[in-house]
């Protein structure tokens, strides 16, 4: 009897060391990576927020037969200014806080080092923020170490440029029609980094495909806090448009002075800082007329963009960045967790490979790389620009809610 | 165009030469190199914004009210960080790195990394040599050159200035004629506060507010520094408006090559350093030769 006792507690015991991770845990732990201090890092902890509280409102992740509720950890990478403090982040939320998925992330130098901890630990990583086309790539080179890392948001860079130059052409289209200019004028300005020299390449060869004249190209610094020389000679050389490719605070900087100088040429191109609700007021409310590619605006990109937006501007006084992307991850996770009924990273990637999730900004299915396919109907971006104070979506016109574009007056 | 290198270098340069006038007095007078200068000119933008922008008082209140602040709590820095290390050279270097840093971390922490506008003070602009300038940038222009007239009263026409100008050629000599080095080294760093802050207030309309800010002027004022010499008035104005010239060529000239401005200046400054030590108007300090 007694024999039997000790035998089927030290069974018990064994069963319990053993059992598969969804039975020992109560809660389902993600580890939300970001810059907590600036824009990109308080929406990646928003859109999370978002989902945390409408799953656990409905009752958990099922898995395993049991409800698991969502746990958020909050990791400030602190990357815009420390790469390794992010990597050290990575390591604090897999070792210290016992993270199960990784989400998040924005500068791809720090996304790099971020993504090599995840590999190392085997942990799926949802990016989130980063766009360099390397990250995708890694997958594709070495399959068995980079599986685990997925890309909910933004395109990678190269698909950005695919949308990036599809808007310029409906924005010189405009220009065509409203001031009878054959081939519009185009100045490329471009802060000095790595992400834009792709785009730069392919704006000298593009442009003049596309019926347009390059008439110089710019390149101040990202963080530059004057740029009157660049616009004086952009001014001088007659431009219609300035494709922007900027993701510093010299955006704002752009925006601004351009108003303050009533310049008749338009902003187009990337301008991450524009992408903001901040910017209007940064740009001390002169940055009308500019315009760049986005994720969100009240328009129907999917059935659920506009009522999901609506909640996000209620709950946050703001408009959702891209990095809220973060909502679409978890959601993500839950549908493929769902599925797979496990949580176990190698039963998880096949199926995360193979879904096909309806999200706010965009319907993701992945590719080879474990990037969002790019296209309409898929994952492809939006064209906003400023209006009177407003933020305003008019890019694809097909959608439903777009606004007509504006130029400034000659 | 050579209107238009004129006045953005003559815009830019006064702008420097408030901070590299600040930054030399204080290393002529009390022979700190203050890291923490840049740090002052930020904290006054920032109290700047909150006092215009968030709080809604008039700009010329607001701006006054901001450099009078950050001029107490630049004081209040030297007596409690910089005071109890000022014989070890190093250490108050260190010193000042800390603060530099500790400020910019205390405004990330109470304004977050948000890029911060603030509204231009007076609208439209004025044709300087048929160069259209925003009446704020002309503002920027007048008021440091009043400010830069001002030092010039202050220095060459007050026992203050005298005081001032006596330690920053030989601080022994001073402290030998009975001079209380101390008090005139506080107050000089009263003066090179409010100097930064000033800029600081000046230059907010126009650029973007943000806890990083203090670190590029800190590197284009050091070359200006090191090119008009280091403890050296005159050499801080000259040095201030001929980087803020070259920098604008560069810009006008190189327009792929902008982002070089920044280089150009670390440029000069090697250069400098190579060929004349002591900059164009530099002080040779006796023990340096020995």
């Amino acid at each position: 009897m007694k024999r039997s006792f000790f035998a089927a507690l030290g069974a018990s015991l064994l069963a319990l060391a053993v059992a598969p991770a969804a039975l020992a845990q109560n809660s389902i732990r993600i580890a939300v990576l970001g810059p907590m201090a600036f824009v990109q890092g308080e929406h990646h902890w928003a859109g999370a927020e978002m989902a945390r509280d409408e799953i656990n409102k409905a009752g958990g992740i099922t898995v395993g037969g049991r409800k698991l509720m969502v746990e958020l950890i909050r990791a400030d990478t602190n990357e815009m200014t420390s790469v390794p403090d992010a990597q050290s982040a990575a390591e604090r939320v897999i070792t210290r806080d016992r993270a199960d998925f990784l989400i998040g992330g924005f500068r791809s130098e720090a996304v790099f080092a971020m993504q090599e901890v995840a590999m190392d630990h085997k942990k799926i990583f949802l990016g989130v923020g980063a766009a360099h086309d390397e990250l995708g790539l890694r997958v594709e080179r070495d399959y068995n170490r980079y599986k685990y890392w997925f890309r909910v948001s933004p395109t990678k860079s190269s698909d950005l440029g695919r949308t990036v130059f599809a808007v310029l052409n409906a924005v010189a289209g405009e220009i065509r029609k409203q001031f009878k200019t054959e081939t519009p004028k185009v100045a490329v300005l471009a802060e000095k980094a790595v992400w834009t020299e792709g785009l730069i390449a392919a704006a000298q060869k593009n442009l003049p495909a596309m019926k347009m004249e390059m008439v110089g190209l710019w390149q101040p610094s990202a963080t530059a806090t004057d740029v009157t020389a660049e616009l004086s000679a952009i001014e001088r050389a007659g431009a219609d448009i300035v494709f922007t490719i900027l993701s510093g605070p010299v955006g704002i900087v752009v925006g601004r002075q351009m108003g303050e100088r009533n310049m008749k040429a338009v902003a187009f191109g990337i301008n991450v800082e524009a992408q903001k609700d901040e910017f209007w007021g940064a740009a001390a409310g002169k940055a009308n007329y500019v315009s760049t590619l986005n994720t969100y605006a009240e328009v129907e990109i999917t059935p659920k963009t506009v009522p999901w937006v609506r909640a996000f501007k209620e709950r946050y006084k703001k408009s959702p960045a891209y990095t809220a992307a973060t909502y679409d991850a978890i959601m993500l996770l839950k549908q493929a967790i769902e599925q797979a009924n496990s949580l176990r990273a190698d039963d998880l990637v096949p199926v995360l490979e193979k879904i096909r999730y309806v999200g706010n900004g965009a319907v993701i299915e992945f590719d080879k790389r474990h990037d969002p396919v790019w296209g309409p109907g898929k994952s492809l971006g939006i064209g906003v620009q400023w209006q009177d104070g407003k933020l305003v979506a008019f890019w694809p016109p097909e959608i439903k809610g777009m606004q007509p574009f504006r130029l400034p007056p000659r | 165009m050579l209107q238009d290198i004129v006045v953005t270098s003559l815009v830019n340069g006064s702008v420097y030469a408030l901070l590299a006038l600040g930054f030399s007095l204080v290393f002529g007078v009390a022979r700190i190199v203050n890291v923490a200068h840049t740090a002052f000119y930020m904290l006054a933008a920032y109290a700047f914004y909150t006092l215009f922008a968030k709080l809604g008082l008039h700009f010329a209140l607001a701006g006054v009210l901001a450099v009078a602040l950050v001029t107490a709590a630049a004081l209040a820095c030297y007596r409690l960080v910089i005071q109890p290390v000022r014989e070890h050279e190093a250490a108050v270097l260190i010193a000042t790195i800390a603060l530099a840093l500790l400020i910019q971390e205390v405004l990330l922490f109470a304004f977050g990394g948000h890029y911060l506008g603030i509204p231009s003070t007076l609208e439209g602009a004025v044709r300087v040599a048929g160069v259209s300038v925003p009446y704020q940038r002309f503002l920027i222009l007048a008021v440091a050159a009043a400010v830069l007239v001002a030092m010039w009263a202050l220095l060459y026409r007050t026992k203050v200035g005298l005081a001032i100008r006596c330690a920053a050629n030989d601080l022994e000599i001073a402290a030998l004629m009975g001079m209380n080095v101390h008090r005139v080294a506080l107050a000089t760093i009263g003066v090179s506060a409010a100097l930064a802050a000033i800029a600081g207030v000046i230059v907010a309309p126009v650029f973007v507010v943000d806890p990083l800010m203090w670190l590029a002027p800190l590197v284009t004022i050091l070359a200006i520094v090191v090119l008009g010499g280091l403890g050296s008035v005159k050499g801080s104005v000259v040095g201030a408006f001929l980087i803020g010239f070259v920098e604008a060529l560069t810009v006008f000239l190189l327009p792929r090559g902008a982002f070089l401005k920044g280089a150009v200046a670390l440029t000069i400054l090697v250069i400098v350093l190579l060929v004349r030590p002591q900059g164009l108007f530099g002080i040779v300090y006796e023990e340096e030769e020995r």
